[in-house]
C-alpha cells in the first residue's frame, strides 16, 4: 500500500482519505504484533543479562567478601548479627528457619507431587475391626495443586530474600570500609515511616493482591491444563491429572463427542464482541448528545434534570435490572402497556426465541443497557465539554460553521480525543459485563443447536457468562467442567489483552498527545 | 426603565397551576374507590396509561411554574437584561423547546421502571407479576382477582423472611468494606502518585495485566480455600469481605489521579520542615483529599450491595448467609417462585435502595467529581 505523506494526504478526496485510513488501520495490525513480539524478546533478553549480572555479582560478593559474608550465604542474616543489626539479622534468620521448616514438614511433599497432582485416589481399604470395606480419601490434588503453587510462591520469596541478605553485606562492608557507622534496628523502624514509607504503605495491599488476585490466576492457569472438574474434583470423586494442552484443543474442535466447541466459541464470542461495541458506543454517543442537551445554553432546571438521570446510579443495579427484566417478559407491564395502546395484539415475548437467533432479546440487551449506561456517560460528557476552550466555537461561529459542523469538528474530536482511554477501558469492561446479562436474560434465549456443549449455552451469553454457567451447573454428565471454564477465561484474557494493545497503539490521545494542548 | 409584567410568565404560571391540579386529579381518581371520572373504552382495559399521563401532566405543571417563579424573579431583577436575555433566546426557542420535550420523555423513561416498583411494592393481592399497575381488566370476572394495596408486602418481609438477616449481612459487609477498602486505596494510590521507587513501573503494569483476566475465574478456587478455612457457606460474610478488601489495591486509578493533582511542592515544603513521609501524609495530604476520600468510601460502600456472582457462589445455597442481592434474586429464580414473590420483592428492592439513594443524593457532588476525574485521566 502506498504511504502519503502529511500533504498529500490532505489533498485526497473524503471517500479516498477514509478508504486509505481503513486501509492503513488493518496494514498497521501485524507491524504491531510484530513490535508486540519483538518487546516481548527485549524483555526476554533483558530478564537473561539481569539474571547474568545478579549471579556474577553473587559471586563475586562471595570471593572479596570476609568470613561473616561468607557464613550468611548459608546462614541468612549471620552479618548482619556479627556487625551488631541485631533487627535485621534476626528477621532474615528466622525467615530461613521458617522456610527450611516448612519445606521439611509440608512443603516437600506438595513440591514432590506436583508432577503427578497425587497417586493415590479415593478407594475402600479393609477395615479388620469393623471387617467390611470401608472409603478412604487418598490424595488431595486440589490442595496439592494449591499448595505446590504456594511453595514455588515461596522458594521464589526465599531466593529473593537470600539474594537481598547477600547484598546487604556486601552494602554493610562498603559502609564499614568508608568508615562510617551501620543503621541501627531503630533507625530501620523510623525509615519505614520516612523514606521506606512506600514500603509500609504497599505491605497491605501487595499481600492481599499476591493471595487473592494473583495467586487465583495462577492456579486457574494451570488448572487449565488438567482435567479438574466437580467429578474429578481431586478428593471426594477422583483425582485429577495434568492433560497437556487437550482442554484447548478441545475448545477449538468441530465435534467433541457430538459438540461443536468450535462453533460454540466462535458464535459467542462473536456476540460478545457485538455486544461490547453496542453497548460502548450507543452509551457512548447517546450520553454525549444527553449531556449536550442539559448543558444546552438557555436550558433551565440543569440540576433537576442531571438529579433524575443520577437518581438512577444509586440504585443497585441487581434491583434494577431485575425489576427491568421481569417488565418486558410476557407478564409484564410494558406487554400491557402495548396491549393497551392496541400496538400489538398478542404479547410479545421479549426474551423468548420467536425466530430461532434470538435477536429480539439481543436488541433489547442492548436497548436496555443504553438505559443503564447513559447517566455515567452524561456525567463524564458533561466535566468534558465544559473543560472545550469556548474560543473554539466563537471563531467558528465566526467563520459561519453551523451547529453540526461545530459538533463534528470540535466537540466529537476533543472528546474523542480526551475519552479515548475510557472507551477501550469501557469495550473491554463490556466484553466481562457479566450483571447486565446475567441479570436481565440469564444468557437466554438456549441456543437449542448447542445445547450439548457445556453450561447450556443461550443466545445472549456472553464469554462470562458462559463461563459462570459452566462452573455452576456444567452438563448432567460430565459435571461442572472447571477446567473448561479456566480455558475460556485465558482465551479471554487474550482477546482482552490484544484489543487492548492494538488500539492503545492506534489511540489519538497516545499518538498525538499534543493536539489539543 | 420601565417594569413590564412578563406574559410569558404569567401565561405559563397558570398553564403550571392547570396541568399540575389535572395531574394530581388524574393520579387521585385512579386511587379512588368509586372513581370521580370513570372511562368506558374497549382497548383501555388498564390505567397504566392514565397515570402515565396523570405524572406526566403534574410534572410539566410543576416545571412551568418553577420557570414561571423563576422569570418573575428574574423581571425584578433587571428587565433590560431580560430583554438581551430573550432576544438572544429568540433564535433558538424552537430548538429548545424540542430540547425540552425530549429531556422530558427522558426523565420519564427513567423514572417510570422506579415509580412502578414503589407503587407495585404496595400490592399485596395478587402477588405475582402482572400486566396492569392498578385495576385488574378480569375482576369483575372472578372475585379472588380484585386488586389490593397495602403495607403487607413490608411486613412478610421483616416478620416472615430471611430478609432482615440478609440485610443485616449486606450492611455489616458493606460498613467494613467501606472502611478497609478506603484505607488500601489510599495506601495504594497515594504511594504510587507520590513515591518513585523501582518496581513502581513493573507493579502498575503488572496489575494493569492482572485487571485483564476476568474476576470470575478465580472464584472456583477462591471458594474452595475459604471452604478450607471455614469462611465460606454459612460463614460466607467474613469470606466476602475478605474476598472484596484483598483485591481493592487494584482499584487505585481514579484517586491516584487526583493525588497526582496535588502539587508537589507542598509535600516538598513540609519535607523541608523536617515532617517525615508519614506526617506529610497525614497532616498535608489527607485534609486536602476530602473529595477523593469521600468518593472511595461512597463507592466501596455501594459496591456490595450490587454483588451477585461472588456473594451467591460463595454462600452457595445458605440462604442465613445470603446478601441482599442473592437473596432477592432467588425469589424470582423460577416462574412459580416469581407468581408468589414478586410484589415483596419489589418491597425489598425499595427497602434496599432507600438509604443508598439518600446516602448517593447527599454524596453527588464527591461522587461526580470522581466519575469524571477518573474518566478524564484514564
Amino acid at each position: 500500500m502506498k504511504h502519503y505523506s502529511d500533504l498529500e494526504y490532505l489533498q485526497l478526496s473524503k471517500g479516498k482519505r477514509f478508504g486509505y485510513r481503513v486501509a492503513s488501520f488493518f496494514t498497521g495490525i501485524p507491524k504491531a504484533l510484530w513490535n508486540f513480539v519483538k518487546k516481548i524478546g527485549n524483555i526476554l533478553k533483558n530478564a537473561g543479562l539481569a539474571v547474568a549480572n545478579e549471579a556474577k555479582d553473587i559471586v563475586s560478593t562471595f570471593v572479596q567478601g570476609d568470613w561473616k559474608t561468607k557464613v550468611s550465604y548459608l546462614v541468612m542474616g549471620f552479618g548482619c548479627l556479627a556487625r551488631g543489626q541485631i533487627l535485621r539479622g534476626l528477621l532474615f534468620l528466622l525467615f530461613e528457619a521458617v522456610f527450611i521448616g516448612y519445606m521439611i514438614i509440608t512443603g516437600g511433599y506438595y513440591l514432590s507431587m506436583l508432577p503427578s497432582l497425587g497417586k493415590v485416589g479415593p478407594h475402600t481399604e479393609y477395615n479388620a475391626i469393623l471387617d467390611v470395606d470401608v472409603p478412604v480419601h487418598g490424595d488431595n490434588s486440589f490442595k496439592i495443586l494449591l499448595y505446590g503453587v504456594l511453595t514455588i510462591f515461596f522458594i521464589i520469596a526465599f531466593v529473593y530474600t537470600w539474594r537481598v541478605n547477600v547484598k546487604q553485606n556486601k552494602i554493610a562492608e562498603q559502609i564499614l570500609k568508608s568508615g562510617k557507622k551501620l543503621k541501627s534496628g531503630k533507625d530501620d523502624l523510623r525509615s519505614l515511616v520516612d523514606d521506606q514509607f512506600h514500603k509500609t504503605l504497599l505491605a497491605l495491599p501487595s499481600i492481599g493482591i499476591l493471595i487473592f488476585t494473583v495467586m487465583p490466576i495462577v492456579f486457574m492457569i494451570l488448572v487449565a491444563f488438567t482435567n479438574y472438574s466437580s467429578i474429578n474434583d481431586g478428593y471426594e470423586t477422583n483425582l485429577f491429572h495434568w492433560v497437556g494442552f487437550k482442554n484447548f484443543e478441545t475448545i477449538f474442535s468441530w465435534d467433541v463427542g457430538g459438540v461443536n466447541y468450535a462453533a460454540t466459541f466462535g458464535e459467542i464470542l462473536t456476540w460478545t464482541l457485538l455486544w461490547a461495541f453496542f453497548a460502548t458506543f450507543t452509551n457512548y454517543f447517546l450520553g454525549i448528545l444527553v449531556a449536550m442537551m442539559i448543558n444546552k445554553k438557555g436550558i433551565h432546571l440543569k440540576k433537576v434534570w442531571r438529579t433524575i438521570l443520577i437518581m438512577t446510579i444509586a440504585i443497585p443495579q441487581f434491583i434494577s435490572l431485575l425489576y427491568v427484566s421481569k417488565m418486558f417478559t410476557l407478564n409484564g407491564l410494558f406487554n400491557g402497556l402495548l396491549l393497551d395502546l392496541g400496538i400489538t395484539k398478542q404479547a410479545v415475548d421479549f426474551w423468548g426465541n420467536t425466530d430461532n437467533s434470538g435477536l429480539l432479546a439481543r436488541i433489547m440487551v442492548i436497548i436496555i443497557n443504553i438505559w443503564i449506561g447513559i447517566p455515567y456517560l452524561m456525567l463524564i460528557a458533561t466535566g468534558i465539554l465544559m473543560n472545550i476552550p469556548a474560543d473554539l466555537y466563537e471563531s467558528a461561529k465566526i467563520d459561519g460553521a453551523s451547529g453540526w459542523k461545530q459538533f463534528s469538528k470540535i466537540t466529537l474530536p476533543y472528546m474523542l480525543f480526551i475519552t479515548g482511554p475510557y472507551l477501550l477501558t469501557s469495550f473491554t469492561g463490556n466484553m466481562n459485563n457479566f450483571n447486565v446479562i446475567y441479570l436481565l436474560t440469564g444468557g437466554g434465549p438456549t441456543n437449542a443447536v448447542r445445547s450439548g456443549a457445556s453450561g447450556s449455552v443461550g443466545f445472549t451469553d456472553l464469554l462470562i457468562t458462559w463461563l459462570f454457567k459452566i462452573t455452576t451447573s456444567g452438563s448432567s454428565d460430565k459435571g461442572s467442567e472447571y477446567y473448561l471454564a479456566s480455558v475460556i477465561g485465558i482465551l479471554v484474557f487474550l482477546v482482552v489483552s490484544i484489543i487492548s494493545l492494538i488500539v492503545y497503539g492506534l489511540l489519538p490521545s497516545v499518538k498525538n498527545e499534543e493536539d489539543f494542548q | 426603565m420601565k417594569k413590564k409584567l412578563p406574559l410569558g410568565a404569567i401565561i405559563s404560571l397558570i398553564l403550571g397551576i392547570i396541568f399540575v391540579l389535572g395531574g394530581c386529579f388524574l393520579l387521585a381518581n385512579r386511587f379512588m374507590p368509586e372513581p370521580l371520572w370513570s372511562y368506558n373504552s374497549a382497548y383501555l382495559t388498564d390505567n397504566f396509561l392514565f397515570i402515565l399521563f396523570g405524572a406526566l401532566a403534574a410534572f410539566i405543571g410543576i416545571l412551568l411554574l418553577v420557570y414561571a417563579f423563576s422569570s418573575f424573579k428574574r423581571n425584578n431583577v433587571d428587565n433590560e437584561k431580560m430583554k438581551q436575555h430573550m432576544g438572544m433566546k429568540a433564535t433558538s426557542r424552537i430548538s429548545n423547546t424540542v430540547i425540552y420535550v425530549l429531556l422530558i420523555l427522558i426523565s420519564i423513561v427513567w423514572l417510570v421502571p422506579f415509580i412502578c416498583i414503589v407503587i407495585q411494592s404496595f400490592r399485596i393481592q395478587p402477588t405475582g407479576m402482572t400486566r396492569y399497575l392498578f385495576e385488574n381488566p378480569e375482576a369483575g370476572l372472578k372475585e379472588g382477582l380484585a386488586i389490593k394495596f397495602g403495607f403487607d408486602n413490608y411486613v412478610r418481609l421483616f416478620t416472615q423472611t430471611q430478609f432482615p438477616k440478609w440485610y443485616l449481612n449486606t450492611f455489616i459487609i458493606a460498613i467494613i468494606v467501606a472502611v478497609v477498602q478506603t484505607i488500601i486505596v489510599l495506601c495504594m494510590s497515594y504511594t504510587l502518585s507520590r513515591f518513585r521507587f523501582k518496581l513502581r513501573k513493573p507493579m502498575m503494569q503488572f496489575m494493569l495485566i492482572l485487571g485483564m483476566f476476568p474476576g470470575m475465574l478465580s472464584m472456583i478456587i477462591l471458594y474452595q480455600v475459604l471452604k478450607d478455612l471455614g469462611l465460606a457457606l454459612d460463614n460466607a460474610v467474613p469470606g466476602l469481605i475478605l474476598v472484596y478488601v484483598a483485591s481493592s489495591g487494584m482499584g487505585y486509578y481514579v484517586s491516584k489521579g487526583f493525588f497526582d493533582t496535588i502539587p508537589k511542592a507542598l509535600d516538598e515544603a513540609a519535607r523541608i520542615d523536617g515532617a517525615t513521609r508519614a506526617q506529610v501524609l497525614y497532616k498535608i495530604i489527607l485534609p486536602l483529599s476530602k473529595p477523593i476520600v469521600i468518593y472511595t468510601v461512597l463507592s466501596a460502600f455501594m459496591g456490595p450491595w450490587g454483588d451477585f456472582v461472588f456473594a451467591r457462589y460463595i454462600s452457595n445455597g445458605r440462604i442465613g448467609a445470603y446478601n441482599v442481592a442473592v437473596g432477592l434474586q432467588s425469589w424470582l429464580a423460577t416462574t412459580t417462585m416469581a407468581m408468589e414473590n414478586y410484589t415483596m420483592f419489589c418491597a425489598g428492592g425499595v427497602i434496599v435502595a432507600i438509604p443508598i439513594v439518600i446516602l448517593f443524593m447527599c454524596l453527588q457532588r464527591y461522587y461526580v467529581e470522581g466519575v469524571t476525574g477518573g474518566a478524564v485521566k484514564g
